[in-house]
């Protein structure tokens, strides 16, 4: 089967400005990827490059193996855009169905109410997008990207404009789109989504992709927190293999040990390593 | 093909919300009651006046040709303003506000997707010109006793100006944004009208000049060279003095292109077509 996405060399100019520079990044299929970077990365430019909105200056980009852009490509892909509008006075099924006709998709009422139910709008095939909340219009958005069971779902920051709850919903979403199997690219500037729902990360700068990895290996120990009756020390470098002979050192000290605990660094401290502390 | 329909129909409820349709139907009304109005009493008058040449001029004609030739103006200025207003935005002003992309990342194709949105607004202002038009010539043939005597024609050259109208717009639609499209097309609109008066003007004042821009305006605008046409086949049948008197009045342009004309406007639609898809094509969105 090959790759949902494979992007190899891209760069994208506008005008004088290069928003990519150079990008290379593979997506398996059934992976869920995190793209994250700040805002300016080139984030979006990928996603809408991969979803055929975009023309690449140079390098290429493949969808399930169709040229980006190309009728095969769009028919793989569902899109989400970062800003993106439905027409006010279209109800929810309604939306489903133009885009089951436009993706060709068979589905029928049956697809529609089954993506509906799975972004937990069941309750509101007729609602007008219009009447929607913000939270609803964006989950509504997810399912019109499900439209058609696409390889690869391209969500590019679902989650920027919600609540935390409404954060978490999409979030739970995104566990029920993995056990679909289906490939997804979710682009995204915050790090405790991505390192819940995601497989693996990419973090992008400047247009050039400058980490790559599951987020526990992007995620490096940071040292052994020890607390005895002389207080509490942080001994940096230090890992979980660490811990025995640390204790033991302590004990021999004649110190008394109350708590010891491994620090493991998070997905965020490996962004900012890599982005460089001054972002964001 | 299925997408293509799919567009249409999708362009087509879209096009039933915006605000611009009630307003324009509003207008209709208006000028409809206010042409029954003109009409009436124009062939009243007609009945009571001594007219000295009575002999010679069909005043029916001349009343009814004229009142008529004026209602097509009208017709025609609806007509673009309706076409225009549905094209608004189709592409960059849809693409600034995020409903384009949604449309555009499915396989339907560009160049489908912006032809059948082209379709679906030339087809409802033909509907509406062909509609309205139909209207005045009733409302000529009740209230004044006049009708033209092959009535189609004039309708059908008219509704293919507001395709031609259409087409722009959608031109102007890939490259500008929404309101920026609006007031190019309606330049457009009255630059090609203004060249059709130059035109009348340079043939009476005997300007060569003039008449060469407004040549040049009808092949480059060919909606009014359209307009002059359809009057021409609204009086094609009047003929000696009546055709002199009449021609005093607002058919001064009226010509006999015939054929090639309607080859060439349709020709002219296919290419404009053909430009506004291939930018489009070419647009990062
Ligand atoms: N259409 C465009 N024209 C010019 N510059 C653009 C355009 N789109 C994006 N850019 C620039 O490219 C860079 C990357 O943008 P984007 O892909 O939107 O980043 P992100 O989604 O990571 O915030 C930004 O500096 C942005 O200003
Ligand atoms: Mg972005």
């Amino acid at each position: 089967m090959p790759a949902a996405l494979r992007v190899t060399e891209l760069r994208k100019r506008y005008g004088g400005f290069e928003a990519l520079r150079g990008v290379s990044l593979e997506i398996a299929p059934g992976e869920v990827v995190g793209l994250l970077g700040p805002n300016g990365a080139g984030k979006s430019t990928l996603a809408k490059i991969a979803a055929g909105l975009v023309r690449p200056s140079a390098g290429s980009a493949e969808v399930a193996g169709h040229p980006a852009g190309s009728a095969g490509a769009r028919a793989a892909v569902g899109y989400l855009a970062e800003l993106f509008r439905f027409p006010a006075w279209m109800g929810a099924d309604e939306l489903l169905r133009l885009h089951q006709r436009l993706s060709g998709s068979d589905g029928g009422e049956r697809e529609r109410a089954e993506l509906l139910e799975l972004v937990g709008l069941g309750h509101a095939a007729r609602v007008r997008v219009g009447e929607m909340s913000k939270g609803m219009q964006q989950r509504l958005g997810i399912a019109q990207a499900l439209v058609g069971s696409p390889r690869l779902l391209l969500l590019d920051e679902p989650t920027s404009a919600l609540d935390p709850a409404g954060r978490r919903v999409v979030r739970e979403l995104l566990e029920g789109i993995r056990e679909r199997g289906i490939a997804v690219l979710l682009s995204s500037h915050l790090l405790g989504e991505v390192e819940r729902v995601c497989d693996s990360v990419a973090i992008l700068l400047a247009g050039e992709v400058v980490a790559r990895g599951r987020p526990a290996e992007l995620a490096r120990p940071r040292g052994v927190e020890i607390e005895t009756d002389a207080g509490v020390r942080v001994i940096a470098g230090a890992g979980r293999e660490d811990v025995p002979r640390l204790v033991e050192e302590a004990v021999a000290r004649g110190e008394r040990v109350y708590a010891v605990r491994p620090l493991q660094s998070t997905l965020e401290d490996a962004y900012l390593e890599a982005v460089g502390e001054g972002q964001e | 093909m299925r997408g293509a329909w799919t567009i249409v129909g999708y362009a087509f409820a879209e096009s039933l919300r915006r605000r611009v349709v009630v307003v324009v139907f509003a207008l209709t009304l208006a000028f409809l009651a206010l042409y029954a109005l003109g009409v009436h009493f124009a062939f009243a008058e007609v009945e009571r006046s001594e007219f000295v040449f009575a002999e010679l001029v069909e005043e029916r004609a001349l009343v009814g040709g004229t009142l008529l030739g004026l209602a097509m103006f009208a017709v025609l200025f609806l007509g673009a303003v309706l076409v225009v207003f549905l094209t608004n935005g189709v592409v960059r002003g849809d693409a600034e506000s995020g409903l384009l992309q949604p449309l555009v990342v499915r396989p339907v194709g560009r160049g489908t997707l912006l032809v059948a949105r082209y379709l679906g607004a030339a087809a409802a202002g033909v509907a509406y010109v062909l509609v309205v038009y139909m209207l005045a010539v009733l409302i000529t043939g009740t209230l004044g006793d006049w009708s033209p005597d092959r009535p189609l024609g004039p309708g059908l050259a008219l509704a293919l100006a507001v395709a031609v109208v259409a087409a722009l717009s959608v031109l102007a639609s890939v490259q500008l944004a929404a309101t920026a499209q609006g007031i190019a097309v309606f330049m457009l609109f009255g630059a090609g009208l203004v060249g059709g008066l130059l035109g009348q003007i340079g043939e009476a004042l005997g300007s060569g000049t003039l008449e060469r821009i407004a040549e040049v305006a009808s092949v480059a605008l060919p909606f009014e060279a359209l307009y002059q046409y359809s009057l021409h086949l609204l009086t094609e049948s009047t003929s000696g003095l009546t055709e002199v008197v009449i021609r005093l009045g607002p058919f001064g342009g009226a010509e006999d292109r015939g054929a090639g004309l309607v080859a060439y406007a349709l020709a002219y639609v296919a290419v404009v077509m053909a430009v506004a898809v291939a930018l489009f094509r070419r647009r990062d969105l």
